[in-house]
C-alpha cells in the first residue's frame, strides 16, 4: 500500500464530497435533524394520561381518591362523567385512556370491612401504554388505602409501629429518574451513526461506476486497500463530525448524563463508525448502482439498529433464537457500550468485550470489502 | 518503416479470444505493435475493438491466448502492465466535478510521478491540452475536444511507453480532431506506442498501420498505401447501369471478375487486371444485352477500402453459416 495513492484518493473524495450537495445534506443536516425528531418522538414515559372518572357514590372518601390521582404527575383528570354510557365513549373517542368507577357502597364497605374495590378501566390497544398505567394507578390507590388502613387501625386504638406493613426501600442506580430518554438517546446515537455513515460509503464506489470514472481508475496501479482507506478516511473525519454533533444534543439539548470519559467515547465511537463506513462500503463494491447500494445499506443498518440492538427493546425479552442472532449485530456491541459510557460512566477496561468484537467486526467487514473490490470490469 | 517497429514489438497477440457466453467478442486475433507505432484499429461498432482494448489494459480477463504488453502476459500480471500504460476509455472518464488542475493532481498521485517532476508534467499536459488559464475550471463545464486533450494529457502524464486510446475523438469537432492527431504524432515521435481505435474511417490515414476489425475478426491489416493497393486482392471498376439486378447477376459470371458488390446507385466490380477488363467487359455486358452507362477504373478511398472488405466478410460469413 503506497501512501501517496491513498492520500490522492482521499483528497479527490473530499473534494468530491464537498462539491456534492447530496452527500453533504446526509453528512450534516440528517444527524441534526434525526436527533430532534426521534430524541421527542419516541418516549416510552408516561405521563399525564387523561382519565375519566364516575363517581357513583359523591362522598369524600372518593373525592379523596380522586385527589390522589391528580396529585400524580402520571395522570389529568380530563373529564368528570355521571354514567356508563359516558365512560364507554370517552374510551372508545380515545379522549381518556383511563376510567376509574367509584361504586356506590365505596365509603360504606371501607368503613364496615376495612377493605372496598374501585373499577379501572384502560385502553388496552397501546399495551405498553395499558401496563405503565395500571402500575401507576395501582401505587396511587395503593398509598391512599394505606393511608386509610393506618388511620383505621388508629381508630381501633391499636399503636401504629405494629401495623406498618412492609416497605421496599428502593434506589434506583444509573437512571435515577427512570427517564426512557436516558435510556433510550444514547442508542439513538447509534442508529443514526450507523445510517448516516452507512448511507454516505454506500455511494462511494458506486458513484465511479455510475459516471464511468472506475473504468479510468482500475486501469491505474491503484491498489484496492488504497481504494478503500483512501474512501473510508474522509467520511471517518465527517463521522466524526456527525457523532460529535449526536453526542452533544444527547448530553446538552437533552441533559442525559454523561459519566465517561470523553477518550473512551472518542476510541469505542471511531470503531462503531469504522464498522459502518466498511458496511456501506462493501455494499458499493458489490452493488455498483448508487440507488441500489444505498438501498441495501439502509437495509442492513437501519432494520437491525432498530430491532436488535437493543436501543429499545431489551435483548434480555427476546426469545432465545432472537437473542442468538442479535450477537452478529454490530450495533448490539456499541449500544451496550454508549449507554453503559453514558449512564454507567464504565472504563474502556470494563468494556473489553463489546470492544472486542467491534474490532473483529471491522477487520471482517474491511477484509470482505478489499476482496471484493476487483479491478476487472466484469 | 514497418521494419523498425517489427523490430521492438510492444504489444503482441496471438490467437487472442474473448468470449461473452456464446458470444465471441474477440475471435482469434493475432498482431504486433512496434515501439513508437500508431496503430489504428477500425471498424463498425460492437466490432470488438474497445473489447481488444480493454483487454490489453487488464480490464478483462482473455479467454484465449496471449497478450503480452511492454512483454508482460496481461492475463498474469496486469498489476504490473498498469504502470507501463496510459489509457482513455471510450466514455469520458475523468472526474467532472473536479478542476483541470485537481483532475491532473489526483492522476500525478495514483501514478506516483516524483513529486519534482509533477508541475513539469501537470503543465506539459495542460500547454498539451490547450488550456492554459483554465486550470480552475471544473473539467465538466469544458467543450468535448477540450476534456478529450484532458484526458489524453492525464493518461500520458506518468510518461507510458504505451497508450491506449478508445474512441478518443468520437464526438468532437473535426479541427478538434485533427489538432487531437497531432499529438498523438508528437508522442509517438518520442516512442510511444500508440494504439488507437475510431469508428472514423478516415482517420486510417493518420495510423503508421491500421487494423480492420469486423464481429471480433481483424479482416485486413497494413499501412494505408498497403490496405488501398492489396487488402482487396484486385483492382476496382465503377459501373453505373439502369438495371442494377440483372447486370449484378451477368458480371458475376463474367471472366476476370473475382467479387461484385452494388455501392450505392453503381456496381463496384473487383477485377484482377483492371486494364483487361476495361477492354473486354463492354463487349461481354453487351453479348448479354446489358449497356452499362459508365465504366471506370477507381483508386479506392480508405473507406471504400473497408466497406468493401467488410461486404466481402459478411457475405463470406453468410456463406459459411
Amino acid at each position: 500500500m503506497k501512501l501517496r495513492r491513498l492520500k490522492a484518493i482521499a483528497v479527490k473524495e473530499i473534494l468530491q464530497v464537498w462539491r456534492d450537495p447530496r452527500s453533504l445534506m446526509i453528512a450534516l443536516l440528517l444527524p441534526f435533524t434525526q436527533m430532534f425528531l426521534f430524541g421527542y418522538g419516541v418516549n416510552l414515559d408516561l405521563k399525564h394520561l387523561p382519565v375519566c372518572t364516575f363517581d357513583r357514590e359523591g362522598s369524600q372518601l372518593s373525592q379523596a381518591l380522586f385527589k390522589h390521582f391528580r396529585a400524580s404527575q402520571y395522570f389529568t383528570i380530563t373529564r368528570n362523567v355521571k354514567s356508563y354510557p359516558e365512560v364507554v365513549a370517552a374510551i372508545d373517542n380515545a379522549d381518556c385512556g383511563f376510567a376509574i368507577v367509584v361504586p356506590p357502597d365505596f365509603s360504606e364497605r371501607l368503613n364496615d370491612t376495612g377493605t372496598a374495590s374501585v373499577q379501572a378501566i384502560i385502553d388496552g390497544t397501546d399495551d405498553n401504554t395499558a401496563n405503565i398505567a395500571f402500575g401507576y394507578a395501582a401505587a396511587v390507590v395503593e398509598g391512599y388505602s394505606n393511608q386509610i388502613a393506618v388511620s383505621w387501625i388508629d381508630r381501633q386504638g391499636k399503636p401504629l409501629q405494629q401495623v406498618q406493613p412492609m416497605v421496599v426501600q428502593s434506589r434506583v442506580w444509573f437512571n435515577e429518574d427512570l427517564e426512557s430518554r436516558n435510556f433510550i438517546i444514547p442508542g439513538l446515537v447509534a442508529m443514526i451513526m450507523a445510517l448516516v455513515g452507512a448511507q454516505l460509503t454506500s455511494l462511494t464506489i458506486a458513484r465511479e461506476w455510475e459516471r464511468g470514472t472506475m473504468e479510468l481508475l482500475i486501469s491505474t496501479p491503484v491498489k484496492p486497500n488504497e481504494v478503500m482507506f483512501g474512501k473510508l478516511i474522509p467520511y471517518l473525519v465527517l463521522g466524526w463530525l456527525d457523532a460529535a454533533f449526536c453526542l452533544a444534543i444527547a448530553a446538552l439539548w437533552f441533559g442525559v448524563p454523561y459519566r465517561g470519559t470523553l477518550f473512551a467515547l472518542f476510541v469505542t465511537t471511531s470503531l462503531f463508525l469504522i464498522v459502518v463506513l466498511s458496511i456501506g462500503y462493501l455494499m458499493s463494491v458489490l452493488i455498483r448502482s448508487q440507488v441500489g447500494a444505498s438501498q441495501i445499506a439502509l437495509l442492513v443498518t437501519m432494520l437491525p439498529t432498530t430491532l436488535l440492538s437493543g436501543y429499545i427493546f431489551p435483548i434480555d425479552q427476546m426469545p432465545k433464537v432472537v437473542q442468538d442472532i442479535t450477537y452478529l449485530i454490530y450495533s448490539r456491541y456499541y449500544v451496550l457500550i454508549v449507554k453503559n459510557l453514558f449512564l454507567k460512566g464504565s472504563s474502556l477496561a470494563e468494556l473489553w468485550t463489546p470492544i472486542l468484537f467491534l474490532v473483529v467486526y471491522a477487520a471482517a467487514v474491511m477484509i470482505l470489502a478489499a476482496r471484493a473490490f476487483r479491478k476487472r470490469l466484469y | 518503416m514497418n521494419g523498425i517497429h517489427e523490430a521492438e514489438p510492444q504489444i503482441i497477440t496471438e490467437d487472442l479470444v474473448k468470449r461473452f457466453g456464446k458470444f465471441v467478442a474477440v475471435d482469434h486475433v493475432n498482431f504486433r505493435i512496434g515501439r513508437g507505432e500508431i496503430m489504428g484499429f477500425l471498424g463498425p461498432n460492437g466490432a470488438g475493438k474497445s473489447t481488444i482494448i480493454r483487454i490489453l489494459c487488464g480490464l478483462l480477463r482473455p479467454s484465449a491466448g496471449l497478450a503480452l504488453v511492454a512483454g508482460i502476459d496481461v492475463a498474469k500480471d496486469p498489476e504490473r502492465v498498469r504502470e507501463r500504460i496510459g489509457y482513455m476509455s471510450q466514455k469520458f472518464s475523468l472526474y467532472r466535478d473536479l478542476s483541470v488542475e485537481e483532475n491532473l493532481r489526483f492522476f500525478g498521485g495514483i501514478y506516483r510521478v516524483p513529486r519534482s517532476e509533477l508541475l513539469e508534467r501537470m503543465r506539459f499536459a495542460i500547454d498539451m491540452a490547450g488550456l492554459a488559464g483554465r486550470e480552475k475550471d471544473l473539467v465538466g463545464t469544458l467543450a468535448g475536444g477540450w476534456q478529450q486533450r484532458l484526458a489524453l494529457g492525464c493518461a500520458v502524464l506518468h510518461r507510458p511507453p504505451i497508450l491506449f486510446l478508445d474512441e478518443p475523438t468520437s464526438g468532437v469537432e473535426p479541427t478538434s480532431r485533427r489538432r487531437f492527431w497531432d499529438l498523438i504524432h508528437t508522442l509517438a515521435a518520442d516512442g510511444v506506442s500508440v494504439l488507437v481505435s475510431t469508428h472514423y474511417m478516415d482517420e486510417a490515414e493518420y495510423c503508421h498501420r491500421a487494423a480492420l476489425i469486423n464481429q471480433g475478426r481483424i479482416i485486413a491489416i497494413g499501412s494505408p498505401e498497403e490496405l488501398k493497393h492489396t487488402a482487396l486482392g484486385g483492382e476496382l471498376l465503377l459501373l453505373e447501369c439502369t438495371n442494377l439486378g440483372p447486370t449484378l447477376a451477368v458480371l458475376q459470371n463474367a471472366p476476370g471478375v473475382l467479387d461484385c458488390s452494388v455501392f450505392g446507385n453503381a456496381l463496384h466490380v473487383l477485377v484482377s487486371d483492371a486494364e483487361r477488363s476495361l477492354a473486354e467487359l463492354p463487349a461481354y455486358l453487351e453479348q448479354k444485352s446489358q449497356r452499362p452507362t459508365r465504366l471506370e477504373r477507381i483508386h479506392p478511398s480508405l473507406e471504400d477500402v473497408f466497406v468493401q472488405l467488410i461486404a466481402v466478410d459478411m457475405a463470406n460469413r453468410r456463406l459459411a453459416a
